[in-house]
């Protein structure tokens, strides 16, 4: 046995780690979230705008962390939506522009009174990554002029009196990566103290809590936060909670426990290996 | 019983009266305009090219935070000084906000009137607030906000380039030994030994990014090995502009190595921006050719610990070096040395051997005594001040200084 | 000349940049050197694609092991151009229903549409998801109690795998909860610390976040000095040599 673990094939973990994932998505394994300190804050800083302020939409993220990232970016955009904002969505990513597309159907769906142009618009993406950024946040209609449907941004209601991103009364990066939240802190709301809020994957997290809370208002980390978020805007919104998709994010965090608990049972085991090895006198 | 039938009637009495109330004001008149807003104000934007003026105004007495506001938008107006008319509005600002907002569409030099009037309900429009007399914008020449930014960046490039002057004046210089690129050497032997080539990836960034420049550096020693080895090595890019970089440098590697002959470009080559399929493509090749060393250097997202993983299965020795802080645990966990941060910028220096490039060394250094003397001082005032319980004292005026002029962007003096 | 060339236009270009961080009036002369460089990797993904197609065409008529997946590529590749080039629409449309193909190129049912919801979603899912596997690989390799910095370092990561899940609440729920009125006495402000979850947002933003200041402060100081190196062309190792 003890032979047979020091040499542990790698697909044996993988098989593990599969099991451990597959299970509780089949059997639909769900657990309650308690909204920590900081998801509030993002949530507070949303739900204390007036209806009618001007929050832009920045999705940075592609198909490859929508599994990770897509339940906050659908969590804030319902969340604008409740609260009647005006709200522009826009990617700095090519393959973000599908990941728009989502939010914008869920508005479609299930906010029909909400209107194109007048309440919410896609200006699409635009190539050049935080060099982007940074002539949007002077002027805006230099690289936009017109949205992602060609139409022009002059002839959009909730275009009149938007010359720049400085115009926006908050804005909302959902990101996978650079350029994304670290560039918007950096370029906007760093020099031109623009309210900020944003998502990012768990790896990314890290790197943004020093922008906490001078720089960004909050941060949603990972999916255990856009689970506590989702849970903070059903709360908010208690008729949410009949929309399944409104709870993705609670819904992953099953397999994402039995994944941890997996990976702290691999490394006492693995260390199990290695005491015993040592005592015998094992070379490795 | 009796009690709860008479609080029943008194509250349906009070809904009737509610009611009447209601449909007597829908149906007489229509609402009244909100009070207007008062104190505009409108001034230069400071530190910028005279682009914008700033405009703020005190909220209207109706623009109340209780839920139910009568105003529920600012419109602005604004005129060429001299014009009678108004025109059609120029801005919009919701109700509640911030009562500020930038005016960005203005001609330097040219003098400008504004009004603004607060909206109602079915667009009741409020008595206007007025600034006549023409406000203009100006264009300065220098971001003040900016100052300190500058004396940072002109103190600790100014410390680099001594150091550089220095070293390449005979001052001798020592850098202590990084682990990771004494071993470049060791890994493409191991390749030459094997016969089998050594893989180098530069990252999946574009050349603007300066962590690719650095990887090219990199590049540029582990190609001159190979070629005195006589060694093959590959380097797949996920940028076209790198591919041809990569190419540049890697030929002129094998030029000064004396072995142009060995150099072959079609082992420098492009596949895909899109970051999954480039990591997809690089690790089949990684099963299918079992290369013996892997080099990663440069800028890497999720893609480290899977191309990690796969280098570590096929027994290569694996050497990464990037400045990206989230990715540095996978490679930690996954090759034999890794290049942590600055070490990765230091790797130029460092394997060139030039006395002038291990004076930008120094240079650093410098800058970390100065990062760390403004970390002690703020931290120790601000604590200090804390704990004597002085909001205003001369220890947190020090802690708001650093904080707001040399770290922020208020300028140089309060 | 060859060498020159690009050290200047580097060094012309970086300066202008640092001028128009300084220098309201030059801002617009910075966002335009940008904008250039947009221009410029926009045209060098002709020279990619060209590159690609050559080494892939190369590799098929010359039946070299792997070929197949040479002509898969190739495949993709052109497919993908010529749908996107083309704009080839969704069908029929509704407005100009004699024109085939014609609808919107990038909306639902659309060819663009397809390759992405059917091809590139799933499989770019699938590469990112991998993670989830060699991260159990790897921490089974990796993490050894070997001293007492490594076994810190494997407290700390238990602590924090734990305390991101339902896990925290398992296990440590049963610690009293700081309530949000009351006014925090010692032990109060302890066994609420001692909750898993408590614990991991300590750890992520006290040690973590310092760790990351200094590596950060270090990362930065690299950048200026390399970007200065290059600027003034004191390091001309990316060009291949330091002759010129």
């Amino acid at each position: 046995m003890y032979e047979f673990l020091k040499t542990l094939d790698r697909r044996w973990v993988f098989l593990l780690m599969f099991l451990a994932v597959a299970t509780p998505i089949l059997l639909k394994v769900t657990f309650p979230e308690k909204p920590s300190a900081m998801v509030m804050d993002v949530f507070n800083a949303i739900e204390n705008l007036p209806e009618g302020s001007k929050v832009l939409m920045a999705w940075d993220f592609d198909p490859a962390s929508r599994g990770e990232l897509e339940p906050m970016a659908s969590a804030f955009t319902r969340h604008c939506a409740e609260k009647k904002l005006k709200m522009y969505y826009m990617a700095l990513w090519p393959l973000a522009v599908p990941m728009i597309q989502d939010s914008i159907r869920i508005l479609e769906r299930e906010y029909p009174h909400l209107e194109y142009g007048k309440d919410y618009m896609n200006l699409g993406y635009k190539p050049g990554n935080e060099g982007v950024i940074k002539v949007v946040i002077t002027n805006i209609r230099k690289l936009y002029t017109t949205d992602h449907y060609g139409t022009g941004v002059e002839t959009i209601p909730m275009m009149n009196g938007v010359t720049s991103v400085q115009a926006m009364d908050l804005i909302v990066n959902v990101s996978a990566g650079d350029p994304g939240t670290k560039q918007w802190v950096q370029y906007v709301a760093t020099p031109f103290k623009k309210r900020m809020v944003a998502g990012a994957t768990g790896v990314q997290a890290p790197q943004l809590y020093p922008y906490i809370p001078e720089q960004l208002i909050g941060l949603l980390g990972a999916i255990k936060a856009a689970a506590e978020y989702e849970q903070a805007v059903i709360n908010g919104y208690p008729h949410l909670a009949k929309i399944a998709t409104a709870k993705e994010g609670l819904r992953r965090m099953g397999p994402q426990l039995v994944g941890h608990v997996l990976i702290v049972l691999l490394i006492i085991l693995a260390n199990v290996i290695y005491f015993i090895g040592r005592r015998r006198g094992d070379s490795r | 019983m009796r009690t709860a039938r008479l609080r029943s009637l008194a509250i349906a009495a009070a809904c009737w009266l509610g009611a009447i109330d209601v449909l007597a004001q829908d149906s007489t008149q229509p609402p009244e305009p909100p009070a207007p807003p008062s104190e505009l104000q409108v001034r230069d934007r400071p530190s910028d090219n005279g682009q914008a003026l700033l405009i703020s105004w005190a909220a209207s007495a109706d623009d109340a935070p209780d839920g139910s506001p009568r105003v529920l938008e600012y419109w602005i107006f604004r005129r060429e000084l001299g014009q009678a008319e108004w025109g059609e509005k120029i801005l919009d600002s919701p109700a509640g906000t911030t009562a500020k907002t930038d005016d960005q569409k203005i001609k330097v030099g040219t003098q400008y009137e504004y009004r603004i009037v607060a909206v109602g309900v079915n667009e009741g429009v409020s008595e206007p607030a007025e600034l006549l007399g023409g406000v203009g914008s100006v264009r300065q020449w220098f971001n003040v906000q900016k100052a300190w930014f500058g004396i940072l960046l002109v103190v600790i490039c100014g410390a680099v380039v001594y150091f550089i002057e220095a070293a390449r004046g005979g001052k001798d210089l020592k850098v202590r030994k990084i682990a990771g690129l004494e071993a470049v050497d060791e890994a493409v032997g191991r390749a030459t030994e094997l016969g089998r080539s050594v893989l180098f990836i530069n990252g999946i960034q574009d050349i603007n990014d300066i962590q690719t420049i650095a990887g090219l550096t990199v590049l540029g020693n582990v190609a001159r090995r190979t070629a005195e080895y006589d060694a093959t090595l590959e380097v797949p890019t996920s940028r076209s502009l790198v591919m041809t970089t990569a190419r540049e440098t890697v030929q002129a590697a094998y030029l000064s190595a004396g072995r142009p002959d060995a150099y072959n470009e079609n082992n420098i080559y492009y596949l895909t921006d899109e970051q999954f399929g480039f990591v997809a493509s690089v690790t089949g090749r990684m099963v299918r050719e079992k290369y013996a060393a892997c080099f990663y250097m440069g800028a890497f997202y999720a893609e480290s610990l899977i191309l990690a993983e796969t280098g570590n299965s096929i027994g290569a020795i694996q050497v990464a070096g990037t400045a990206m802080p989230s990715q540095l645990p996978f490679f930690v966990a996954a090759c034999d040395y890794t290049l942590i941060g600055e070490e990765f910028f230091a790797a130029s220096a460092y394997l060139s051997g030039e006395p002038h490039q291990m004076g930008s060394l120094k240079g650093q250094d410098f800058g970390k005594v100065v990062g760390a003397v403004l970390l002690l001082l703020g931290c120790g005032a601000a604590t200090l001040a804390s704990m004597a319980g002085s909001s205003d004292g001369a220890l947190a005026s020090l802690a708001a200084y650093i904080r707001d002029y040399i770290l922020g962007s208020k300028g140089l003096f309060p | 000349m060859k060498r020159t060339a690009p050290l200047l236009i580097a060094a012309t270009v970086g300066f202008i940049i640092i001028v128009s961080t300084f220098i309201p009036y030059t801002e617009s002369w910075g966002e335009d050197s940008m904008i250039w460089f947009d221009i410029l990797a926009a045209v060098a993904f002709v020279l990619g694609g060209g590159n690609l197609l050559k080494m892939n065409l190369k590799k098929v008529s010359e039946r070299r092991p792997g070929w197949a997946y040479s002509a898969i590529i190739i495949a993709a590749f052109l497919i993908t151009l010529t749908v996107g080039l083309l704009k080839v629409g969704t069908h029929p449309n509704e407005v100009f229903w004699n024109k085939p193909w014609s609808g919107d190129y990038i909306g639902e049912g659309s060819a663009l549409w397809w390759i992405y919801e059917y091809l590139i979603y799933p499989l770019t899912s699938t590469m990112f998801a991998m993670l989830a596997f060699y991260i159990a690989s790897a921490a089974f390799r990796a993490f050894r109690a070997k001293n007492m910095e490594a076994s810190l370092l494997l407290g700390t990561a238990f602590i924090v795998l734990l305390g991101r899940t339902y896990a925290a609440i398992i296990l440590t729920g049963w610690l009293p909860e700081l309530a949000h009125d009351a006014e925090p006495s010692f032990f109060g402000q302890l066994w609420n610390g001692l909750r898993l979850e408590k614990l991991t947002e300590t750890i992520m933003g006290v040690f973590n976040l310092a760790g990351s200041r200094a590596i950060n402060i270090g990362i930065a100081l690299g950048i200026a000095s390399t970007s200065l190196k290059v600027l003034l062309g004191i390091d001309r190792s990316y060009l291949g040599t330091g002759e010129d």
